[in-house]
């Protein structure tokens, strides 16, 4: 592997950087908020593997210009008086050769990951108000000393 | 009107617990939600045995959601095994419900009602939705939702533990699910499609004919199997937190013990079992069992995790005094005799797990319906309390007698109908050491289920003892109902382990969904 | 009845049970009512089995299966051929007695529960005629499972602390046995020969020649049956008979030394007849291991009699050693022990349980439970001790009693095997039945009593008869004498049972 493949790859070394950070903290910390924010930048990285892979080189945004997306719509071409609907046509046809030759990203990915975000977001809120409820019962957040308390029990 | 019911059959089983739970929230009052939950859940029994006979009837089902084709749009597939496991979901789930009423007002406060009934409903709903989607995403979503659910529903129990065992499944689930994710992303950028079926048609690319040296088959080969080797991992490891296998099972017993007895009834019959289906489908129907067990040694890997697991965790039920610990523990090794049918991928072996999957799911079910009638009228779970209750609680007793049996595996239970078919798997493929080590194992669960039975008959009643009465109605004649069955399918198999049998047959010959 | 098929009067003989059963749960409360039911059902059930028996031993093998309710391959079946038949006969005939004897024994002895005692004992006798009926080895191993479980509940009937730990070793051996020897054996042999038939002549003889197991395998695979079956007692996995003797008298009796052990033994005599084949057994020495620890069994079983002054406990301990010579006779594997064993099935039940229900009459009637205390008893009690006697003689195998005859072909096939040496067990253990049995009745009768002065009995020079209660004296009557019939009658015997060694060849 080269050096410019190495670095050509910076996304995923990003990737797997957060994700072991994040892997980390959720192991090693026993803050419970410190846990959460472990457990974010966990899944923070997945996103950012999926938008990565979604990206095509060279792609533009998915979306459709509007020239094409007007005129290639039949409707709209036949209101058209018919004296001049050779030249709509070609005009069309003119337009779709453009759209053929843009490059989109592949939006897949990324709609997918606007639903693993609001997992995301309703794991993290019914995590914290865990944390809340903890520690109003235990009035700690530490995870050593709750299972101290415990044990004491 | 038919047709169309017939038509949308396969989402609706989702679809109606879906919208009834929002509506329990919106309502706000706990009777209305319970009125209506209940209707949800036996409209959705009663669809899924429905979907049960179409399926008997015209074979597999799919069904595009949103009138999209895969594998662009979202497919809903079913077919003899996701609509046998939905079946046994919807049915405990409604029986459950049914079961729930006094026990609920005993344990959770009034004002949650409505919103333990919404939960309810939601996680019925991710779990539905788990065995019937056939988009490998879709039961990413689905998962979450069942997982989140059952970390609010856990949160209920009565003790501040509750909360910090709903945490800590909480930590634990949610990196299963996000391992999922990954093996989910990886697979996607190597086949460009989320549909399991396509999935496993675009991995077919991959496979390279097996090198032939001298006569003799060398071992299947995958080219460019990196990629897929990092997509397994993550996905098998993800799956097996989920299923609680040993040694990745640490969140499960805390969560079944605080948890309020209703909520550890339902999951405990369910949630694992999902899991465990969705392992099976992640294996067969993408990965083909020959990648999975020929060139990885999943198989072995799988039954000694198992066998080991079983006996680790049968030991430990056997020093606990909390019983729905004890229990819990049970639930540990039980998996484990899933997962060895599962592992020797025949005929015999996955018609093993899979009837296992629904015969531990009712004889556990009913189990931890009997210790909800007794926390109800003993306030304990501790053994010491239970002492002598079988005196002044025969009937709740007796329920507890019957399912012990189905957790040990005597025969006209179904417990024996899923350690026979796996004995006999076992024979034949010569796995001998497995067999005897399972049969042994076996015998662990005698004692952690009979120490029950002796404190419950044999011992001078305890203060809390003396004073109990027998259970409310309703909850024995539901825990009556699952005991029932758990002999009903103990005897009468065509149904449970001849559906198992079909299941079986039909993700050997390269079931995808 | 004539016009009934044998299929129907299978059907009938296992649903009776169930019947009464359900019977004695509804009439539960009202004591007469719930031990009508369970007298006329049982009655009834003696007088379908006799019918039935009238078919099979002429002959038919009528068959009933539940369908296809099972998986293919494993189907609860039933077929009736004459060893099975004899031990339902004896099985459903005994049940009467009991039945009878039990009402007298709970009854003079204000038990708790009898409405559980009762039911239980429905379902044990269901258990008990369904094994005998079994047409493959998982309805066998399904039914045998079935009963022990049943049977739980009667050997802890008092449910105190001495029941429970009675029950645990009862259970523990029990079902540790069947599941880690009896399970893995029938597995095994499901994969080797591909069903679990009872099939004349044995369904190995044929995976044997064609190599898919081997003569050492065979014999691991004997003494997997042999030890798995832990209801046949053989040492070292006996211990849950005396533990079980914790239990009311009518359940040792009936259980103890007809349906539970004779499962037991009745199971080792099928597994050798049907599923090895005597030929193959024979040839292979496959039996010859389970020779030496039945032959063991059967000494150190009557040694350890000697020492037990328990009378139960001793007849317990009797009890092992006659099942062991049950074993022997199908680890010998000729016709001549098959018979033999399977004669002794009958003969020793109806022997066995006279003695057992003398022990109750005993325990009712002078509350004594010690052989020690019964000195000159016999006065006061001469019909229990009588019946003793008659007994005694036919469980030593002396003529005129019913176990001279088994006893005589047991030795007689021992002979024919060329294992001479297991003639000189086989009367080394006949003269022990005689030192511990004998002295008992002897000491009854001839022995002063302890304190002879002040006993309230002795009145005016004679002895003043006190008896157990009349229900339980006459059915323990009844079975002594049917001990000596069943000696003029073992000829009938050897000719219904006849066809079982014979189908083989």
């Amino acid at each position: 592997m080269t050096l410019t493949e190495f670095f050509g790859l910076y996304n995923y070394w990003i990737v797997v950087f957060l994700m072991m950070t994040g892997f980390y903290i959720v192991i090693a910390r026993r803050n419970m908020i410190k846990t959460v924010i472990g457990l974010n930048i966990f899944q923070v990285s997945v996103v950012l593997l999926y938008v990565t892979m979604g990206k095509v080189t060279g792609g533009t945004a998915p979306i459709i210009p509007p020239g094409i997306a007007g005129h290639s719509d039949g409707e709209h071409a036949s209101s058209h008086g018919s004296h001049d609907a050779h030249e709509v046509v070609d005009h069309a046809h003119q337009h779709a050769a453009d759209a053929a030759e843009i490059i989109y990203s592949n939006p897949l990915p990324s709609v997918l990951m606007l639903t693993a975000i609001v997992v995301g977001i309703a794991t993290t809120a019914l995590a914290l108000a865990l944390i809340v409820r903890i520690s109003e019962d235990y009035g700690t957040i530490e995870e050593d000393e709750i299972l101290l308390m415990d044990r004491r029990q | 009107m038919i047709e169309y019911l017939h038509f949308h059959l396969p989402v609706l089983p989702i679809v109606i617990p879906l919208m009834i739970a929002p509506l329990c929230v919106l309502l706000g009052s706990r009777h209305v939600a319970n009125v209506l939950s209940l209707f949800a859940c036996w409209v959705t029994f009663g669809l899924s045995l429905l979907l049960v006979s179409r399926v008997c009837e015209l074979g597999e089902i799919s069904y595009f959601l949103g009138g999209w084709k895969p594998p662009y749009g979202i497919e809903y597939a079913i077919d003899p095994l996701n609509s046998f496991l939905m079946a046994m979901i919807a049915g405990m789930g409604a029986i459950v419900l049914t079961y729930s009423g006094p026990s609920l007002r005993d344990e959770v406060p009034k004002s949650k009602h409505y919103l333990f009934y919404s939960l309810y409903l939601l996680c019925m709903t991710g779990l539905m939705g788990m065995c019937a989607t056939g988009d490998l995403f879709n039961v990413f979503v689905f998962l979450e939702i069942s997982s989140l659910s059952t970390y609010a529903l856990i949160s209920l129990g009565k003790t501040r533990r509750a909360p910090l065992a709903a945490f800590q499944y909480l930590i634990m689930g949610t990196i299963g699910a996000t391992f999922l994710l990954i093996g989910i992303g990886l697979l996607y950028q190597m086949t460009g499609t989320l549909n399991m079926a396509d999935i496993g048609v675009q991995l077919e690319r991959y496979r390279v004919a097996a090198v032939i040296v001298d006569g003799i088959e060398g071992p299947p080969h995958w080219e460019g199997s990196r990629t897929m080797l990092v997509a397994f991992a993550f996905l098998t490891v993800g799956l097996c937190i989920k299923m609680a296998v040993f040694p990745l099972h640490t969140w499960l017993p805390n969560s079944y013990t605080y948890a309020p007895s209703v909520v550890t009834c339902f999951v405990a019959a369910t949630a694992t079992k999902v899991s465990v289906y969705a392992f099976i489908r992640v294996v067969f129907g993408i990965f083909t069992p020959e990648f999975a067990f020929e060139l990885l040694p999943l198989d072995t890997a799988l039954w000694s995790f198992s066998l080991v697991g079983i006996f680790v965790a049968s030991i430990a039920a056997i020093y606990q005094t909390n019983i729905k610990r004890r229990l819990a523990y049970s639930s540990i090794a039980q998996v484990g005799y899933m997962l060895l049918g599962i592992s020797m991928a025949n005929q015999d072996g996955l018609t093993a797990g899979i009837v296992h999957m629904f015969n531990h799911g009712l004889i556990k079910g009913a189990l931890f319906m009997v210790v909800g009638c007794f926390v109800l009228r003993l306030g304990s779970v501790q053994m010491d309390d239970w002492r002598g209750a079988g005196k002044t609680m025969p009937w709740t007793s007796l329920a507890w007698a019957i399912g012990g049996l189905g957790l040990i595996g005597v025969p006209v239970t179904c417990g024996f109908i899923s350690k026979w078919l796996l004995l006999t798997a076992a024979m034949e493929d010569e796995l001998y050491l497995v067999a005897a080590l399972m049969l042994i194992s076996s015998l662990l669960a005698v004692i952690y289920v009979w120490q029950v039975v002796e404190v419950l008959y044999f011992s001078p009643p305890s203060e809390k003892a003396k004073k109990a009465t027998e259970a409310p109605l309703i909850m024995l004649v539901t825990t009556y109902v699952v005991v029932a069955a758990t002999l009903v399918f103990g005897v009468w198999t065509t149904w449970s382990a001849g559906l198992a049998g079909d299941a079986a047959r039909f993700l050997l010959q390269g079931g995808a969904p | 009845m004539s016009n009934v098929t044998p299929e129907t009067l299978i059907q009938i003989c296992m649903g009776l049970p169930l019947v009464a059963l359900v019977l004695v749960v509804i009439t539960g409360k009202i004591a007469n009512l719930r031990e009508a039911c369970t007298i006329t059902i049982s009655s009834v059930l003696f007088f379908v089995t006799c019918q039935l028996a009238g078919h099979v031993f002429s002959g038919a093998r009528p068959e009933w299966s539940l369908g296809d309710v099972m998986m293919p391959g494993f189907e609860i079946a039933f077929q009736v051929e004459p060893l099975g038949m004899l031990f339902a006969l004896v099985a459903s005939g005994l049940w009467v007695l009991t039945t009878i004897y039990a009402i007298g024994y709970m009854r003079g002895h204000h038990e708790i529960n009898q409405t559980r005692f009762f039911a239980c004992f429905a379902i044990a006798i269901f258990a008990a005629l369904a094994a005998a009926f079994s047409a493959n080895l998982f309805t066998l191993f399904v039914m045998y499972e079935v009963m022990t479980v049943s049977t739980y509940p009667l050997v802890t009937h008092h449910g105190d602390e001495k029941a429970r730990n009675g029950g645990r070793v009862y259970l523990g051996i029990l079902l540790s046995t069947s599941v880690a020897f009896f399970m893995l054996a029938i597995a095994w042999t499901w994969s080797v020969a591909g069903t679990l038939d009872f099939t004349p002549g044995g369904v190995l003889a044929e995976a044997f020649s064609e190599g898919k197991i081997n003569a050492v395998q065979l014999a691991i695979l004997f003494c997997l049956f042999a030890f798995g079956i832990g209801k046949a007692a053989l040492m070292p996995f006996h211990r849950w008979l005396p533990a079980a003797m914790v239990a009311p008298t009518p359940v040792s009796a009936l259980l103890h030394a007809v349906a539970v052990v004779k499962v037991g033994v009745f199971s080792v005599l099928k597994v050798a007849i049907y599923i090895f084949g005597i030929d193959l057994i024979a040839d292979t020495h496959a039996g010859d291991w389970i020779c030496y620890v039945a032959a063991a069994s059967i000494l150190l079983a009557s040694l350890v009699a000697m020492t037990k002054d328990n009378l139960k406990a001793r007849l317990a301990y009797s009890t092992i050693s006659q099942l062991a010579y049950i074993t022997l006779g199908a680890a010998i594997a000729t016709e001549a022990s098959m018979l033999g064993g399977g004669m002794h099935i009958a003969m020793h039940a109806v022997g066995k349980i006279t003695l057992f229900f003398c022990a109750g009459a005993i325990y009712v009637g002078a509350h004594k439970t010690n052989i020690s205390d019964m000195r000159g008893l016999g006065r006061t009690m001469p019909f229990t001790f009588g019946a003793f006697l008659i007994a005694t003689i036919s469980i030593i195998g002396l003529p005129p009693g019913g176990g001279a005859w088994s006893k005589y072909f047991l030795a007689l096939g021992a002979v024919d095997s060329g294992k001479a040496w297991l003639m000189g067990t086989l009367m080394v253990s006949s003269l022990l039945n005689i030192a511990y049995l004998v002295p008992i009745p002897i000491l009854a009768f001839m022995a002063p009593t302890k304190n002879e002065t002040d006993d309230e009995s002795h009145v005016d020079g004679g002895w003043k008869i006190k008896e157990g209660p009349l229900l339980c004296v006459v059915p323990l009557c009844i079975t002594a004498i049917g001990s000596v019939v069943l000696f003029f009658f073992a000829n009938q015997i050897y000719q219904w049972l006849i066809p079982i060694v014979q189908s083989g060849h």
